[in-house]
């Protein structure tokens, strides 16, 4: 046998990634260098004339209100739901739970588009809280539903043979176990609430985000716009803040081996069929209502609506940003995925923080973010394919990394070892073991962050290029004409993308219970 | 001729040394069993030989081609030495034959038949071929993996507590399984095992690690009863430790006289028993001890043995054979059989 060389480890690719993984939370971090800059640069005299106004108690109190009318009934209706389709033997449980989950495929703008054309004053608070429940419930509902199935019967039976009784079970022993999922869920909605433009525009419900694309729009990028990113920005902090303190910092692991047994059902005897009503009322308002109007619009149009030059150029120019998109995301985010999966430390959790709390911000502030840096640094930029892009790359990273970072663990080093004690050297193991195992992953997490783009429209309303027309754009343009018939398909189009991304966190969701 | 040679091996992670000056060197053909408590660096004396981690310094020398010295390695996939981890890491996405032949050549000769002798090697049904790992039972799963690295004709094969995740029925019997593979291939073999009783019965060589030092390693004979000191004893089996007076011949304590090896030492000492030495009699003879306690345990017992002297209490556990034993209470005499071993001055 010949000699074999020796060589130094000098673990280059683990220094690269963090290097990539550094530049990637750089840019990250760019938002948040945004609002220290210019809350620095307003100064405290003018920041308070533009804060201390009464049009911004008035959004304050509706933001509130809003929360406040919205989350409630929704964890409220996602708890009976899961439980209805998790621990009940209601007939369909597994269809009615896709059922309460398909709603997402209907973008909340076009949610409230269907309202709107249907009952042409449905407008103000209880509009928009209604329509925020039917469009953002399944956030709510897949965690718990979830983390309802993977309870452990034995700690119910346990808590029965000590004698509780079964009402006293569930709120001793089964809530506290769902309190996670209730607050993880919760926040998301509450972060959705805040950032979401189009669906309280439609409806004539003036929030924070409403008001600054108002704002931005009459008067271009003035410090008022930013002030109110500014308050927007400490809203979803306190938002943040409120779910750490109501999640407490208990952990609920299963204790002892093996796999738990599943739950079983609850007997509903004679209320198994009344309880079909929730999930069947629910589902014919987030969906019938948006089926009833499409087919309305759609028929009111006729073949005419489909044959628009500009609906195929939308959904090309959509499709092409949306791969870009995802490609972008994908790309920036695999190094820090690698990292937290291979190498897990101190430093990479911060950098790992570094690319999710993007996930938190309303697309409109980075949006702000990107128009202020460009305008004032780098003006070629302005406007620009590029920016647009690197918006999406921002909003959508943290969605990236959670896919990245599940493909990757799929591929335990041990496994790259086992190939490389059978004498496969590093590209083959590549080749062979980590890329068959992880692409599933790699593929769902791009097709995630595609579907985003492709249902995007505040930051692409304001970033993108002069006469770019995404389906969300137009859609937009259209229904603000109120040519509510011609903006069906593309809202019909929108749903079709946003399918698969349904399916696929359904799907999600189950598979990590039987992780 | 020596065929494995560690020497000077060291490997820190941060503050931790989990390799410190390890030097082993390993016969051809020969099985070591490393055991150690958790945390004293098996695992990563396996690594450092199989290529995955470069040691900080040392050399792993493998029939005269360096493999490492200090931190210049040569690269795991050319080193021919075989892994089986502890859960088998076999590849989910290939079925079982897609995971025999991993390490085969693309254009091996005869695929089929050396997947069928592998098969055959590791006592599988060769029905399983077609199998994907998570269909596999985990004994299964190991003999798969172990056939899988024996694929190459590794010249060194290094399992990392190949059996810890199986249950102890089938623990016992994949074991022997596995022993009678790896006797009838030849191959050199390290092992590393929480379980003595697997050490002390698979190993040629017995090898003690703690805290990165590799503290021992000699025939399991006679690390288990010449222990170098007694947390290497309490690590193989269980033992009962005395004070005692270093004679002329032999020491003497509570139980009387005993033959020890005294190396020229002189004075007070501590010395070590295993409690399968004593043997306890109605007639004598040897001191008497009253039955405080009977642990049954099959074919012996483990008895807990009180003896006053001078005022002086002291307790010991014995394992005798569980036949006609003693009551529960009654007084017998003890007497001592073998050797007693003098303990290092701070054991
Ligand atoms: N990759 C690593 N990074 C940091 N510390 C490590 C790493 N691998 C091992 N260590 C540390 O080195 C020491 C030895 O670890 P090692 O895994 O070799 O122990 P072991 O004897 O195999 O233990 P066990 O019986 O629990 O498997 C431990 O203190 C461990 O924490
Ligand atoms: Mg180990």
């Amino acid at each position: 046998m010949p000699a074999l060389p020796l060589r130094r480890q000098r673990n280059l690719a683990g220094r690269t990634m963090l290097l990539l993984a550094g530049g990637a939370a750089l840019c990250a971090l760019l938002p948040l260098g945004f609002i220290g800059w210019i809350a620095i640069e307003t100064g405290w005299q003018t920041a308070l004339a533009l804060i201390w106004r009464p049009r911004v108690g008035e959004l304050l109190a509706n933001t509130l209100l809003l929360e406040i009318c919205t989350l409630p009934p929704a964890i409220l209706l996602a708890l009976a739901l899961a439980w209805l389709t998790e621990r009940s033997d209601m007939p369909g449980a597994s269809f009615l739970s896709w059922l309460t989950v398909a709603p997402l495929a209907v973008p909340a703008f076009v949610q409230s588009y269907a309202w709107v054309s249907l009952f042409p004053r449905f407008h103000g608070l209880p509009a928009a809280a209604l329509v925020s429940v039917l469009a953002y419930l399944p956030f709510l509902y897949l965690p718990v539903a979830a983390q309802m199935r993977r309870l452990d019967p034995e700690l119910e039976h346990a808590a029965a043979s000590l004698g509780q009784s079964p009402a006293r079970i569930v709120l001793r022993v089964v809530l506290p176990q769902l309190r996670l999922a209730v607050c993880g869920g919760g926040l998301l909605v509450g972060l959705h609430l805040l950032a979401e433009y189009g669906l309280y525009a439609m409806i004539r419900f003036d929030t924070f985000t409403t008001a600054i694309i108002d704002q931005f729009q009459s008067s271009y990028n003035g410090p008022a716009a930013n002030m109110l990113a500014g308050v927007l920005v400490l809203s979803c902090a306190g938002l943040i803040g409120l779910e750490w303190l109501l999640r407490g910092h208990a952990r609920y692991a299963r204790i002892g081996s093996g796999a738990p047994r599943p739950a079983p059902r609850r007997k509903l005897g004679r209320w198994r069929l009344p309880a079909l009503a929730l999930p069947l009322a629910l589902a014919s308002l987030g969906l019938g209502v948006p089926a009833l109007t499409l087919s309305r619009w759609l028929m009111a149009g006729g073949d005419a609506s489909w044959q628009q030059g500009a609906l195929a150029a939308a959904m090309a120019t959509t499709l092409g940003y949306a791969a870009a998109g995802a490609l972008a995301a994908v790309a920036a985010a695999l190094p820090m995925a690698w990292l937290s999966v291979r190498a897990p430390s101190r430093a990479t959790r911060f950098l790992e923080s570094c690319h999710s709390y993007p996930g938190a911000l309303p697309g409109v502030v980075v949006a702000l973010a990107l128009v202020t840096v460009t305008v004032r640094i780098a003006l070629p930029l302005y406007q620009t394919v590029a920016t647009v892009v690197l918006a999406y790359v921002l909003m959508l990273l943290p969605r990236a990394l959670v896919g990245l970072r599940a493909g990757i663990a799929q591929v335990p080093i041990e496994l790259e070892r086992a190939a490389a004690s059978l004498g496969r050297n590093p590209a083959r193991t590549l080749l062979a073991v980590t890329l068959p195992l992880a692409a599933p992953g790699i593929a769902a997490a791009m097709a995630l962050v595609a579907m985003g783009v492709a249902t995007e429209l505040t930051a692409t309303l304001l970033l993108a290029p002069n006469g770019t027309r995404t389906l969300a754009t137009e859609f937009w343009a259209l229904t603000s004409e109120l040519d509510y018939a011609k903006a069906a398909p593309y809202a019909v189009l929108m749903i079709l993308l946003s399918l698969p991304m349904t399916a696929l966190l359904h799907a999600q969701a189950r598979k990590t219970l039987n992780a | 001729m020596t065929r494995l040679v560690l020497s000077g091996l060291s490997k820190r992670y941060g503050a931790t040394a989990a390799l410190d000056a390890v030097s082993l060197a390993v016969e051809r053909g020969s099985r070591v069993a490393i055991v150690g408590p958790s945390g004293s660096g098996k695992t990563t004396l396996l690594r450092v030989v199989a290529g995955f981690e470069a040691p900080d310094a040392g050399t792993v020398v493998l029939d005269g081609q360096v493999l490492a010295d200090g931190p210049a390695i040569a690269p795991a996939h050319r080193r021919r030495i075989g892994f089986v981890a502890q859960d088998g890491a076999l590849f989910p996405h290939l079925d079982v034959a897609g995971n025999l032949g991993f390490g085969l050549e693309r254009d091996e000769p005869d695929r089929a038949r050396r997947l069928r002798e592998l098969i055959d090697l590791v006592e599988l049904d060769p029905a399983m071929l077609s199998r994907k790992p998570h269909e596999l039972s985990g004994g299964q799963q190991q003999r798969v993996a172990l056939a899988r690295a024996l694929a190459r004709k590794p010249a060194l094969m290094l399992l990392d507590e190949p059996f810890s995740a199986l249950d102890t029925g089938l623990r016992e019997s994949v074991r022997e399984s596995v022993t009678r593979v790896l006797a009838k291939a030849g191959v050199t073999t390290i092992m590393v095992t929480h379980d003595q009783g697997e050490a002390l019965s698979f190993a040629d060589q017995l090898a003690v690690m703690r805290g990165g030092r590799l503290v021992q390693a000699g025939r399991p004979y006679e690390v288990y009863w010449r222990p170098v000191d007694i947390e290497t004893a309490l690590l193989l089996g269980n033992a009962v430790v005395l004070d005692a007076t270093i004679e002329a011949v032999g020491v003497s304590c509570v139980l009387g006289r005993l033959a020890a090896e005294t190396g020229g030492r002189s004075g007070r000492a501590r010395i070590m028993l295993r409690p399968e030495q004593f043997r306890l009699s109605l007639a004598g003879p040897g001191p008497q001890a009253v039955i405080e306690d009977i642990d049954f345990r099959g074919g012996q017992c483990a008895v807990t043995l009180l003896m006053v002297r001078d005022g002086a209490e002291t307790r010991f556990t014995a394992h005798v054979p569980s036949m006609d034993l003693p009551e529960l209470g009654s007084a017998v005499f003890v007497s001592v059989n073998g050797a007693a071993l003098l303990l290092g001055r701070t054991g």
